[in-house]
């Protein structure tokens, strides 16, 4: 099947990312040939074990890796610039205002010596040609909408004097203060409790709904992507190795790493069986296996496996595998992040 | 607050208590004070006359006592090698010490908050090699041979500053200053930087280790991702949380510089505690020694104390309790 | 043989040799270290003269300058002090008394320092509450001024005449008993982790001795950091015992330290004979500049948070 052109401009559009890490003895590449787009408004889950570089993914596109860390190779376009050439200064205009972010720990993100309240104006004032009033009743009219209660007392708070689920709310009011259009979630809710871990999913959920801010949902847990997300990709080795809406993904998982990764949910219901696991783990940076990096783990390699690096070939409408098993049957691989259809 | 403040205190108390023990052990029973005191040819009776005049026959818990309670009354017994009342020795040379710690702990704080600041915030600059470089060379350096440098090139060779003493000295009431006179000021400048240095490469490296810690922080990666100016992220979020342990840390390193006073004091002839002290040593002068003792562990009580406040006061951590709120 | 290769693989294929060998800086104090130890060791074979037998020097060669000066004389390289002792001589026997300072005061705090730590973890309570309290205490305290009251309480419990001879000795002591805190600090605290994980709770089941255990679990863990405080606590005792050398209450003129040489030199300096006290100074500086280099890599090459 050929790959049907997205008609509707996507937002963000990451093509042939590389991240690399040189260091004295060898480089280490953390990233390779990272394609994707992301729709106005939509909700793409990254999933994939740790180490699997969705973290390094969402820290490439706003420009904080860590160095030696860099982008070797590949573009970002956000509403038509690309990311990877500014400089510093425009980048950091980027950040905050049109691309939020959230990180994992609430705990660890909050500056511990300020007041939440002043944190938020300080973010409102650097974007915003706001007076400190208007800057003030913005704040605490964003901690009322993140659920947080007396916001106007919790102001003057600081982040040790909140539980974890609530400086998580606040977190996710000082990244959503500025109205950005895209918000990168890293891992938003491993750190908390589980019973607050749902929660605060749904608030980011309707926050961003209503707001038609598009997210990059990073996390390793399955259940949330199929609760949340529009579209998923899943990563393998700081490779795509799928790529798709999420019922889709979900109900026919394409690549034997899904397939696996589907077989290890547990099922309510049904006949006790023994907890399907993939063998082996992940390999390292520096010792990634030559051809698809998953093949010694994989159940169904053969040849090609061995030789080559499989691309993304489209299988089914907007839903692509890069895995040698789809090779002849979808003919030429699909033009590199392709998108998905305008959403009605 | 109010308990933690009451806890320190007796905590001080406890402390001051065992170092007096210490000190009334080492007046008391360390060498033979009325040795000390007479002559060689003394007979034994004048000298058990003196012992039990003086109360040395006396239970040592009463002993311990009377010494503690002299020591509060500031009478800390004559010196064997001077023949004076030490407390006297003590208000004589105690302001000497203090103005050349005092200026030395100024000139160590002042240039080493800001290089510390500047090495950990641009570590590529060149500067930023040439302070490091001479942080290290700082921490070798010892202080008596830094001394005995700038004394052989500022002093001897190019003459420019006096190479011992104080200078003249003013008096106001029972201090001494040098500070108002042309050759006090001149005395006391290479003193204070010798006594600095150290003090001041200690500062730097420990500004710039905790400013590199900080700015690997979550905090300012997320600060960063909210698009905050580099200004704010440097000066306001990293500057701010470097400074708090800075603040608390290098106040105890303050009780450093008294010790190397000594060395310094040394050097320079500096007419002061140190060299006092020194001069104890040498010829086992236990009054002054215990004494010295006491009044040091004073000084380093009162410093404690003084950090432990002042961390309570600047971390907001610390003054309310983490009280959780809901979800 | 096939094991000697691989160990030796092991160490020079390893990231901490790679690191090492990439920092010349690195690499030159530890050369330079090295020749100290080994010069000063050797100082009885290779020194021109030894300085300290008094029939060996000749008055008439005092204050000779150093052998670039008119006057110079190529025996005495760097010129001779008040005595006729030959400078260069000094130092190398005065590096060996440092050294041997430095590195027995070491010894001390380490063997003193774990053993507490290692004690204090593993019994906890109230044991470790007043063993730490002292530690505290003592760390609060520069190490000179305990090494100096030690050094004056000792003196005048000692006999005058037997002051000369056991300077060495009392000035070991007293500089480890005030360098055991952070040793203590560190063992402790990884002996707290070592004792709550499972398999030396096991252990202890099956009934192993609690030294057993301590020796090989916690110490294994706790010798890297142990190894840095020890290299930087090395130049902090040299340091140490020469202040104490050159405030008159370390080692005396007749088996003097770096420090000891100082001090002695000091007294020529306004009458011009500047070499005498800036050679030693110098050759002091240099070998505590190095084994600060030394700690200071060590300890980033083996801090975890870095790699």
């Amino acid at each position: 099947m050929t790959a049907t052109p997205a008609p509707a401009a996507p937002l963000l559009s990451v093509r042939h990312l590389e991240v690399q890490f040189p260091s004295r003895r060898r480089t280490l590449t953390a990233l390779q040939d990272v394609s994707f787009d992301v729709l106005p408004g939509e909700i793409l889950g990254v999933v994939g074990e740790s180490g699997a570089g969705k973290s390094m993914t969402g820290n490439a596109i706003i420009g904080l890796l860590e160095p030696p860390g860099r982008i070797s190779r590949g573009e970002v376009l956000f509403a038509g610039r690309d990311l990877t050439r500014l400089d510093q200064a425009a980048l950091r205009r980027i950040r905050g205002r049109e691309i939020g972010a959230i990180f994992q720990d609430p705990l660890t993100s909050l500056n511990p010596l300020y007041r939440i309240g002043d944190m938020l104006v300080e973010t409102l004032q650097t974007h915003l040609p706001l007076s400190a009033a208007e800057a003030r009743r913005r704040a605490i009219a964003m901690l009322a909408e993140v659920g947080i209660p007396a916001p106007q007392e919790r102001f003057h708070h600081y982040p040790h004097q909140f539980s974890g689920g609530m400086r998580q709310r606040v977190v996710i009011a000082l990244a959503l203060c500025t109205e950005p259009r895209l918000v990168i979630a890293d891992e938003p809710t491993t750190a908390l409790d589980v019973s607050v871990q749902a929660q605060i999913i749904n608030l980011l959920k309707r926050l961003c709904r209503e707001r038609r801010t598009a997210v990059i949902l990073i996390t390793h847990d399955m259940g949330v992507i199929a609760e949340t997300a529009d579209r998923v990709c899943v990563m393998y080795a700081g490779r795509i190795v799928e790529i798709g809406p999420v019922r889709q993904v979900i109900k026919h998982p394409l690549h034997p790493y899904t397939r696996g990764l589907m077989a290890a949910i547990p099922h309510l219901g049904g006949v006790a069986e023994e907890l399907a696991q993939i063998d082996g783990s992940m390999p390292r940076l520096d010792a990634i296996p030559p051809g698809c990096a998953f093949n010694p783990r994989c159940p169904r390699c053969f040849a090609p496996c061995l030789g080559a690096v499989p691309p993304l070939w489209e299988v089914e409408p907007q839903h692509q595998a890069a895995c040698f098993l789809y090779g002849e049957e979808a003919g030429a691989p699909a033009p590199a992040g392709a998108g998905p259809e305008a959403r009605p | 607050m109010l308990v933690m403040i009451i806890r320190r205190l007796a905590q001080s108390v406890v402390v001051m208590l065992t170092v007096a023990l210490i000190a009334f052990t080492l007046f008391r029973y360390v060498g033979d004070p009325i040795a000390q005191m007479v002559g060689q040819d003394t007979p034994i009776e004048v000298r058990e006359r003196m012992r039990a005049e003086l109360g040395l026959n006396d239970p040592v818990v009463v002993q311990f006592a009377r010494f503690v309670g002299n020591t509060l009354r500031g009478r800390f017994g004559i010196s064997f090698r001077i023949g004076r009342p030490v407390s006297e020795l003590i208000v004589e040379r105690l302001p000497a010490t203090l103005e050349l710690s005092f200026l030395a702990a100024l000139f160590a704080l002042a240039a080493g908050i800001p290089m510390g600041i500047y090495t950990g915030l641009r570590p590529e600059r060149w500067l930023s090699k040439v302070f490091l470089t001479l942080s290290l060379v700082g921490v070798s350096l010892p202080t008596f041979f830094i001394g005995i440098l700038l004394i052989l090139v500022f002093g001897v060779l190019l003459g420019w500053l006096p190479t011992f003493g104080r200078g003249d000295v003013v008096q106001l009431g029972w201090w001494s200053t040098g500070l108002l006179t042309a050759s006090g000021l001149k005395s006391l400048i290479m003193p204070a930087f010798t006594l600095g240095l150290f003090q001041l490469t200690l500062t730097m490296r420990l500004v710039r280790s905790e400013i590199l810690e900080v700015l690997r922080t979550d905090y300012i990666k997320f600060a960063r991702a909210r698009g905050l100016t580099s200004r704010a992220v440097n000066y306001g979020h990293a500057l701010k949380n470097t400074l708090v342990p800075v603040i608390t840390i290098t106040g105890l390193q303050l009780g450093g510089i008294i010790a190397f006073a000594i060395i310094t004091e040394t050097v320079f002839q500096w007419p002061g505690m140190g060299l006092l002290f020194v001069q104890a040593v040498q010829f086992a002068d236990i009054p002054i020694m215990s004494t010295y003792l006491v009044l040091i562990a004073f000084f380093f009580v009162i410093i404690n104390l003084i950090v432990d406040i002042l961390y309570f006061v600047v971390d907001p951590r610390l003054r309310t309790e983490a009280t959780p709120h809901g979800h | 043989m096939h094991r000697l290769r691989s160990l030796l693989h092991t160490v020079f294929d390893s990231d901490l040799w790679y690191s090492f060998i990439a920092s010349r800086v690195t690499v030159l104090a530890a050369v330079v270290t090295l020749v100290f130890v080994l010069a000063a060791a050797a100082s009885p074979w290779i020194a021109p003269q030894n300085p300290f037998n008094p029939a060996a020097l000749d008055l008439l060669d005092a204050f000779t300058p150093p052998v670039w000066y008119a006057k110079g004389v190529a025996h005495y390289l760097l010129g001779t002090d008040d005595q006729g002792r030959d400078i260069f001589s000094t130092i190398l026997y005065g590096s060996r008394i440092s050294l041997l300072v430095g590195v027995g005061a070491m010894l001390l705090a380490m063997a003193i320092g774990v053993g507490l730590g290692l004690v204090s973890g593993y019994v906890g309570g109230a044991l470790d509450n007043f063993i730490m309290r002292v530690a505290d205490v003592t760390l609060s305290f520069p190490a000179l001024l305990v090494a100096l009251l030690i050094n004056g309480v000792v003196r005048s419990v000692l006999p005058n005449v037997t002051h000369d001879q056991s300077a060495l000795f009392v000035l070991i002591f007293s500089i480890g008993i005030s360098s055991w805190p952070p040793f203590a600090r560190t063992v402790r605290g990884s002996t707290m982790v070592e004792r709550n994980k499972e398999y030396v709770q096991a252990a202890r089941i099956i009934g192993r001795s609690p030294a057993a255990i301590m020796g090989q679990h916690v110490l294994p863990n706790v010798m890297g950091p142990v190894l840095v405080i020890a290299t930087i606590g090395l130049a902090i005792s040299i340091l140490t015992e020469a202040s104490l050398s050159f405030l008159g209450v370390g080692m005396p003129p007749t088996t003097p330290s770096l420090g000891t040489l100082i001090r002695i030199g000091n007294n020529f300096l306004f009458s011009g004979e500047w070499w005498i006290v800036v050679f030693p100074g110098a050759a002091l500086a240099t070998l505590i500049l190095a084994v600060n280099l030394l700690g200071d890599w060590l300890r980033d090459a083996l801090n975890p948070k870095l790699r």
